[in-house]
């Protein structure tokens, strides 16, 4: 049953990124990696990682593709269905690029082994609920990074805003 | 059962996409969802990795990622509506004013 | 009765409940309107026109199809429906009752009480837009479009003070499980008030109400459909049964975040200084604690059609200058307090 649905989610998810990058129309694309994070967030749920597959749903396709549909209707863009998606000079060098890099990571996948084991087991995430496992780490061993991210959220907010700013040009 | 070397592969097979998406792509905002579909393929081997050492970290460092993706799809896409005010174009050959 | 027959038992009864709801809200809308209007409303069809949305749905059901000729086509379709599953799916954890007793079997009137509850509702949330861009985008229209791109910036500017008003609540009962967060409500609070969210968090019920109103897309913040300057907005160009499921999936959004605001802030089924279980059989019990629920649910959902017709429709500046310079420091200035007190009483 795992295994099926395992199965169901990475074919679903290798299809939709392969049609994704290759779809004319950048809004499809958009809808089309809604579809993709829906399964993403489902290979979360088989990692017992419960708290990610909301997250992912929540942050993902609630606020990074909302904006990403915003900014695609701003830059109304007609013209770009009837033109080749791709760049002109050097798409075939950029196929060959990511084959090669791709048989560089399978070589390392099947050469991997795991390291010594955790404290973490899945029967312990399950029963203290992941989300709580999470938030023990987050909060003690790893408070650092996470005000570091908050700093960088920070940034972000303010890059945005002076990106978005529109100049007063002595108005 | 399934083995950490088939999360590994759907991961390692949709980073190449991203990849590939990122270097073809003549829209600047294709580029940026191609960047979030590499970000996604390094999560889930991040937390296919965490699952199977039986260590919280790696989850940890996804809820990180993510965090960071939301900022740089913020930054990313003011940059593009700024140079779509400015150069009324989001095509990469377009943007070509450093060449003189 | 094995398990999955009582669970298919239960997603079978939320869905006709939350249907229902729908339906009869189409009726309520329109009678109490009338009401507050001094007229009489529809009234023809069956006693007090109860009949009333029977004879809508029955229209639009015949009514011609039209797909406009340059809309694309499968996303024009997928619109209505991608509106109304998510309102739909978010009943899923919602408590609509403590616990029956059937055939010796105890069983909690939940369908799934997920440990991630309401993070499932929020996404959920965040998801019911993409019916309305989508729609908005596949019409291909100026008016359409307006309203979808209205919807996306409302969405995310709604979707922050949301949070943080629900982050408060998760800090003070410490779990995501509407349930859990139920029966912590239950009994009293500093003596004499009924142990609920609303007297533990009055700022954060008032921000989420805010907030929940602009996710419902109800007047004062339905921009995205704004009659007087986009025609309706993002279903200008749907008709027949495609609308039909716009209109319907609104009043089920109303009825999924009413039934929300009780179990978080009103105690859910519970009722305030009665135990109801002790002089309630068991069956009797779940019923009882069901018809509470329901009578609080009605209330909130009545509450939207009272708003609805007494307050006007903000502009769109002033939309977003209440989300994000009152609405967010508000909520980040009750999230800290919260925190504080937390931090303090424990």
């Amino acid at each position: 049953m795992v295994q099926l649905l395992f199965f169901y989610f990475a074919l679903v998810v290798i299809g939709l990124g392969l049609r994704i990058v290759t779809c004319k129309n950048p809004v499809h694309s958009v809808l089309l990696m809604l579809l993709l994070f829906f399964h993403m967030a489902g290979l979360y749920l088989l990692l017992n990682a419960e708290f990610l597959a909301a997250v992912q749903v929540i942050v993902y396709a609630g606020a990074i593709l909302v904006l990403y549909l915003f900014v695609l209707f701003l830059v109304n863009l007609r013209e770009e269905i009837k033109m080749s998606p791709f760049v002109q000079k050097g798409k075939w060098a950029g196929l060959v690029a990511a084959l090669a890099l791709l048989i560089t990571f399978l070589r390392g996948v099947f050469n991997f082994t795991l390291g010594p084991h955790g404290q973490y087991t899945i029967e312990k995430v399950q029963q203290i609920t992941h989300t709580k496992a999470m938030g023990e780490a987050i909060y003690t061993t790893y408070i650092l990074p996470f005000e570091i991210a908050g700093l960088i959220l920070l940034v972000a907010v303010i890059g945005g805003l002076a990106l978005a700013k529109k100049e007063d040009k002595g108005a | 059962m399934v083995h950490l070397s088939w999360y590994l592969t759907v991961s390692a097979m949709l980073f190449c996409i991203g990849v590939f998406g990122f270097l073809t792509r003549r829209n600047i905002i294709m580029m940026l969802l191609s960047i979030e579909l590499m970000l996604n393929s390094v999560n889930l081997n991040l937390a296919a990795m965490s699952h199977y050492m039986e260590d919280i970290r790696g989850q940890v460092l996804v809820f990180f990622i993510i965090a960071v993706a939301a900022a740089e799809a913020a930054i990313g896409l003011g940059i593009v509506v700024t140079l779509f005010r400015n150069y009324r174009s989001v095509y990469t050959e377009d943007i070509t004013i450093l060449k003189g | 009765m094995a398990d999955w027959q009582i669970d298919l038992i239960k997603v079978v009864f939320i869905w006709v409940w939350a249907l229902l709801i729908a339906v009869v809200m189409t009726w309520v809308e329109r009678r109490a309107s009338a009401m507050m209007q001094d007229r009489l409303g529809p009234n023809r069809a069956g006693p007090f026109g109860l009949l009333q949305p029977l004879a809508d749905g029955i229209k639009l059901f015949t009514k011609e199809d039209i797909i406009p000729e340059r809309a694309r086509k499968i996303l024009f379709i997928l619109g209505p429906p991608l509106f109304a599953l998510p309102a739909f799916s978010a009943y899923a954890v919602v408590p609509f009752g403590d616990k029956i007793v059937l055939g010796g079997k105890e069983i909690i009137l939940q369908v799934s009480d997920v440990n991630i509850g309401f993070l499932y509702v929020l996404a959920l949330g965040a998801i019911g837009v993409y019916g309305m861009v989508i729609g908005g985008w596949a019409s291909n229209s100026k008016y359409s479009i307006l309203g979808g791109l209205r919807a996306t910036a409302q969405l995310i500017s709604y979707e922050v003070p949301m949070g943080l008003a629900l982050l408060t609540i998760v800090l003070l009962y410490g779990t995501f499980s509407l349930r859990e967060i139920v029966l912590q409500q239950q009994g009293t609070f500093l003596g004499f008030l009924p142990n609920w969210g609303f007297f533990k968090q009055p700022l954060g019920f008032i921000i989420f109400m805010v907030a929940a109103y602009a996710e419902a897309n109800r007047v004062p913040f339905d921009l995205p459909e704004c009659e007087s300057e986009l025609v309706t907005g993002y279903h200008t160009e749907y008709g027949s049964m495609r609308l039909g499921l716009y209109l319907f999936g609104e009043y089920v959004n109303m009825g999924t975040l009413a039934a929300i605001t009780v179990s978080l802030f009103f105690g859910g089924w519970g009722l305030p200084y009665v135990d109801m279980s002790r002089f309630l059989g068991p069956v009797s019990y779940g019923i009882a604690s069901f018809f509470v629920f329901f009578l609080k649910q009605a209330f909130f959902l009545f509450l939207f059609v009272w708003v609805r017709w007494t307050v006007p429709r903000f502009r769109y500046d002033q939309l977003m200058g209440l989300g994000w310079k009152a609405l967010i420091p508000l909520g980040l200035i009750n999230l800290f307090i919260t925190a504080l007190l937390v931090q303090l009483t424990t």
